[in-house]
C-alpha cells in the first residue's frame, strides 16, 4: 500500500537535532554531573599548581558526604565558606531594586504610549531611545557608572561639593544597592516597556471606547480593563526578569569589586558560584542546585498564574451561560 | 528585500555554526597524549616562545633590553606569544594553572612564566618550574644578585627555581612641595627625621592636615609596611593568622580615617592616581622600586609622554619627589622569571635569563635609564660611585637608600601559598571597617569568607 501523503515531520526532526546534540553535551551532561558532584566531599587544594606531568590538580576528594554539602551552604553547620541565604537576600533585594521602578516606569510609558486620546508624537523615536540602554553592554555601562559615582568621579564631586559627605555612594551599603538597581532599571525598561506595549495593543479599543463612553475614568481603565487583560504577559515579565535577576553577576561585580562591595551587599549568588569553583566545587554544585531548584519553582509559579489567568476567563464565560 | 534577509539570514547561520565550533576550536590537544616533557610538541611550538604573565613590566623590559641582544641563531624563526592575564582575583593563576594541567598533552608548550613574591612559593614547590641550574645557569652567574632574591625561589630541596632581575625594597616618596611648603625642608635627611617611626609620622600627618594635605592617600598605602615585618606567614598548617603587625594597620589606618589624615582612596583608583599630581594635595606614597617608572613618574606628569609631553623637569610634578627611607622597612612586588618544565625553547629560555637577570651592563643600563633598582650588585655600586642622580628626584641618588633597604629585606617564615588572596581580600575586606560600615569582627568574618571562597581548606 502506498502512503497517502508525503511526511515532512522527519525534516522538523532533522533541524532541530543541533539543538538537542548540543545541548545535550553542553547542557544536560554538566547539569547532571552538578548533582553528583554536589553528593561528594569534593575540593581542590588551589595553592598547589596542577601536576605538569600528568595535569591532575590537587583534589581532595572525601567521597560520598550524603547532604552535608547543602546544610553547609545553607548555614546549618559550621562551614560557612560558601553560603546560600545572604547572597540570595541580597540578590533579591538588588532585583527588587531594579524591578520595582522599571515596572512602575514600563506599565506608565506603555499606557501612554498606546492610549488612544493622546495620541503621543514621534513614537518611533521615543520607542528607541529607551530601547538604547538595553543594546550597551551592561559591562560598559556599569564602568560607566563606576566612574561616575567612585571618588573623583563627576557624580562623587557633585555631591561632595553640594552637601560636603566625601564617602562615594558606591562605598555605601545603600548607595551602592541604589546604583545598581538604578543601572538595572534603565538597562532593562525600554525593553519592559515594548513588552507591554504590545500587549496592550492586543487588547480590543472598542472595551476603552465603551468603557468611556459609560463614564470610566483613566485610573478605572487602567485598573479594571489594561492590567487584568495583560496580566498574562505581567507574569511573564516577571518571571523572566526574577530568573534574569537571579543570574546577576556582572553589574554587581563591576561596581562593588571582588570582594562584594560595602557590607557585602553586592555579592549575589552568581558571584559566589563564581568566587568558589575552583576551589570549592562540590559546595558550588550544592549551590547551583539551590539555585536551580529556585529557578524550578519559579518557572512553576509563572506556568499557574498563565493557567488560571486563562481559566478564570473560562469561569466567566461559563457563568455568564448559566 | 527577500535577497537581504536570505543575505541575513546565512550570516546568522555562519555565525550560529561557527560559535557552536570555537567551542571545541580551543583544544588543539590532537596529539596522542599520555607521553611527558616537551616530546610531543610540534613545530609551531617550537616556533613560537610563549610568556605567561599578568601585565606589560616585563614586556616592556624584555622588547627594549632584550631584544636587541638576543641570540639570533636561537631566535630564528621564533616568534614570542605574550599571554597577559590579571593578577588580581587570582585570575592569572587560575589561567596559568589550567594551561600547565593541559601541558602534558597539549602540543604547544608553556616555555616561561613570572611569578610574584604573593604566589612564589606555589609554584617553587611544583613540578610546572624548572632548576635554573637545569636550565644552564652557574651559581657565578647569580653571585651579585640579592641573596633574598634567590631564597624566595629556592625550593624545599635547596634548587633555585627562577630569577629575577629587579629587587624590590621600598622607599617613601614624599611631594617637594609640600615638604618645603609644612615642613620647611625638602632635604631627604631631614625629612626623614619627620617620618622616622609611626609615632613621628602621625604627628607630621596632624601638621600636613593643617595644612589642607593628607599624608598618606589611602587605605592600602602602609599596608606593605606591616605585612612585611610580621613575625608570621599568613597561614600556617591550614591555619590563618592576622598577625599583630596586621592589626597595627588596621588600628592606625582607622585612626588616619577618622582624623582625616588620607583620602580615602584605594589602591590604584582614581582619586589614588590623581593625588600624584604635584597639586594633588597627597604628602606622599610608599612605592617600591617599580612604583617610581611604572606609576609615579607617568602619574604626575602634567602631559604625558602618549600626549607628547617629555621627561623633563617642569612637566608637572618631575624633578619634585624626594625619596627617604620612611619608618619601618619593607619590600612590595617583585617579579620572577620561571622556566617551565615542558618548554621546548629552553636554550632561548637560558638565553634571556642570563641577559635579563645577570648581566652587568645590561641590569646598569636598566637603572641608569628606567629608575628601575636591578638585581646586581656590582651594577648598583658601580653606578653610585659614578655619581647617580635622579632627575625625577631633582638629582637625588635614591639609590643608595635602596640598597640599605635591600640589605635589610628578609623574607625568611613571612611567606605563603596563600599571600595573594590574603593580602587582596583583608584590605578589601577592612575598607568596609575604616569607611564605618561594619566592626573590626565583620570585616574579619567576611575576609575569612572570601579567602575560603579561592581556598577552599583553609581555617581560622
Amino acid at each position: 500500500m502506498k502512503k497517502k501523503s508525503i511526511s515532512y515531520a522527519k525534516w522538523g526532526y532533522f533541524f532541530v537535532l543541533p539543538f538537542f546534540v548540543v545541548y545535550f553535551i553542553f547542557s544536560l551532561i554538566p547539569m547532571l554531573q552538578t548533582f553528583y558532584y554536589s553528593f561528594i566531599d569534593y575540593f581542590v587544594d588551589t595553592s598547589k599548581p596542577p601536576s605538569i606531568f600528568t595535569g591532575e590538580y590537587a583534589v581532595v576528594d572525601n567521597g560520598f558526604c550524603g547532604i552535608e554539602n547543602y546544610l553547609d551552604v545553607l548555614g546549618l553547620t559550621e562551614d560557612t565558606a560558601i553560603s546560600f541565604i545572604i547572597p540570595l537576600k541580597n540578590t533579591i533585594i538588588l532585583w527588587l531594586g531594579g524591578f520595582i521602578p522599571q515596572i512602575i516606569f514600563s506599565l506608565l510609558l506603555a499606557v501612554w504610549f498606546t492610549d488612544i486620546r493622546l495620541k503621543i508624537k514621534a513614537q518611533g523615536f521615543f520607542k528607541t531611545v529607551i530601547y538604547l540602554p538595553n543594546v550597551i553592554m551592561a559591562s560598559a555601562f556599569s564602568l560607566l557608572f563606576y566612574s561616575l559615582f567612585t571618588q573623583g568621579g563627576g557624580i562623587y564631586e557633585i555631591i561632595k561639593s553640594l552637601t560636603g559627605y566625601d564617602v562615594s555612594l558606591i562605598n555605601t551599603p545603600t548607595g551602592a544597592r541604589t546604583v545598581v538597581g538604578i543601572i538595572n532599571f534603565i538597562m532593562w525598561y525600554g525593553n519592559t516597556t515594548i513588552m507591554l506595549m504590545a500587549a496592550i495593543m492586543g487588547i480590543d479599543t472598542s472595551l476603552y471606547e465603551s468603557a468611556q463612553i459609560d463614564g470610566a475614568n483613566p485610573s478605572q481603565t487602567f485598573w479594571k480593563i489594561t492590567i487584568p487583560l495583560i496580566k498574562p504577559i505581567l507574569a511573564y515579565v516577571l518571571v523572566t526578569s526574577m530568573i534574569g535577576g537571579l543570574q546577576m553577576y556582572d553589574v554587581p561585580l563591576l561596581i562593588g569589586g571582588p570582594t562584594g562591595g560595602p557590607k557585602t551587599v553586592l555579592a549575589t549568588l552568581v558571584k559566589q558560584i563564581q568566587a568558589g569553583r575552583d576551589s570549592n566545587v562540590s559546595k558550588v554544585a550544592a549551590l547551583s542546585i539551590l539555585i536551580f531548584i529556585v529557578s524550578a519553582i519559579l518557572g512553576f509559579i509563572t506556568l499557574k498564574l498563565m493557567d488560571d489567568s486563562t481559566k478564570i476567563k473560562k469561569k466567566k464565560v461559563k457563568k455568564v451561560k448559566a | 528585500m527577500t535577497k537581504i534577509k536570505k543575505i541575513l539570514a546565512g550570516t546568522l547561520a555562519v555565525m550560529m555554526a561557527s560559535s557552536v565550533m570555537t567551542a571545541c576550536g580551543n583544544d588543539d590537544s590532537t596529539s596522542s597524549g599520555g607521553s611527558a616533557g616537551g616530546s610531543n610538541s610540534s613545530d609551531a611550538s617550537k616556533k613560537t616562545y610563549n610568556i605567561y604573565c599578568w601585565n606589560d613590566e616585563f614586556k616592556q623590559r624584555f622588547e627594549k633590553y632584550y631584544w636587541e641582544q638576543r641570540d639570533t641563531a636561537l631566535w630564528d624563526g621564533v616568534e614570542v606569544n605574550w599571554v597577559i592575564n590579571t593578577n588580581t582575583d587570582n585570575v592569572y593563576q587560575t589561567k596559568l594553572d589550567e594551561a600547565l594541567s593541559t601541558q602534558a598533552t597539549d602540543e604547544m608548550k608553556i616555555d616561561m612564566f613570572l611569578c610574584e613574591a604573593d604566589y612564589a612559593l606555589k609554584y617553587v614547590d611544583s613540578d610546572a618550574s624548572v632548576d635554573v641550574k637545569t636550565i644552564g645557569l652557574t651559581d657565578e652567574d647569580m653571585a651579585d644578585m640579592y641573596q633574598y632574591t634567590k631564597d624566595v625561589m629556592t625550593d624545599s630541596n635547596g634548587a633555585i627555581k627562577g630569577v629575577s632581575w629587579q629587587a624590590t625594597p621600598g622607599l617613601f616618596l614624599y611631594n617637594a612641595v609640600y615638604a618645603r611648603e609644612v615642613l620647611g625642608t625638602d632635604d631627604p635627611a631631614e625629612v626623614q627625621e619627620y617620618v622616622k617611626d609611626w609615632d613621628t609620622f602621625t604627628e607630621t600627618a596632624a601638621k600636613m592636615k593643617e595644612a589642607g594635605i593628607v599624608m598618606v592617600s589611602g587605605f592600602d598605602d602602609t599596608y606593605r609596611c606591616f605585612s612585611n615585618n610580621v613575625s608570621a606567614p599568613w597561614v600556617t598548617d591550614g591555619k590563618i593568622t592576622v598577625d599583630p603587625q596586621l592589626k597595627a594597620w588596621v588600628d592606625q589606618t582607622k585612626e588616619y580615617t577618622d582624623n582625616g589624615y588620607n583620602n580615602k582612596t584605594s589602591l590604584w583608583d582614581d582619586a589614588w592616581v590623581a593625588g600624584q599630581k604635584i597639586d594633588g594635595k597627597t604628602f606622599g606614597y610608599f612605592f617600591s622600586t617599580w612604583g617610581i617608572p611604572f606609576t609615579l613618574l607617568p602619574n604626575t606628569l602634567e602631559t604625558s609622554v602618549d600626549n607628547g609631553g617629555k621627561e623633563e623637569v617642569g612637566n608637572g610634578g618631575y624633578g619634585e619627589w624626594r625619596a627617604c627611607e620612611g619608618p619601618q622597612s619593607y619590600f612590595w612586588g617583585g617579579t620572577w622569571i620561571m622556566g617551565c618544565a615542558t618548554s621546548d625553547n629552553v636554550e632561548i629560555t637560558k638565553d634571556i635569563m642570563l641577559k635579563m637577570t645577570c648581566d652587568k651592563e645590561t641590569m646598569k643600563n636598566i637603572t641608569a635609564t628606567e629608575q628601575d633598582y636591578t638585581n646586581n650588585k656590582t651594577a648598583i655600586k658601580e653606578l653610585i660611585e659614578g655619581g647617580y642622580e635622579n632627575p625625577f628626584l631633582g638629582g637625588q641618588d635614591h639609590l643608595s637608600l635602596l640598597t640599605e633597604a635591600a640589605e635589610k629585606v628578609d623574607l625568611s617564615n613571612k611567606l605563603s601559598k596563600y599571600d595573594q588572596a590574603c593580602n587582596e581580600k583583608f584590605q578589601g575586606a577592612m575598607k568596609d571597617y575604616f569607611l564605618g560600615n561594619t566592626t573590626y569582627e565583620e570585616a574579619l568574618d567576611t575576609f575569612l569568607k572570601n579567602v575560603q571562597e579561592i581556598h577552599g581548606d583553609l581555617t581560622m
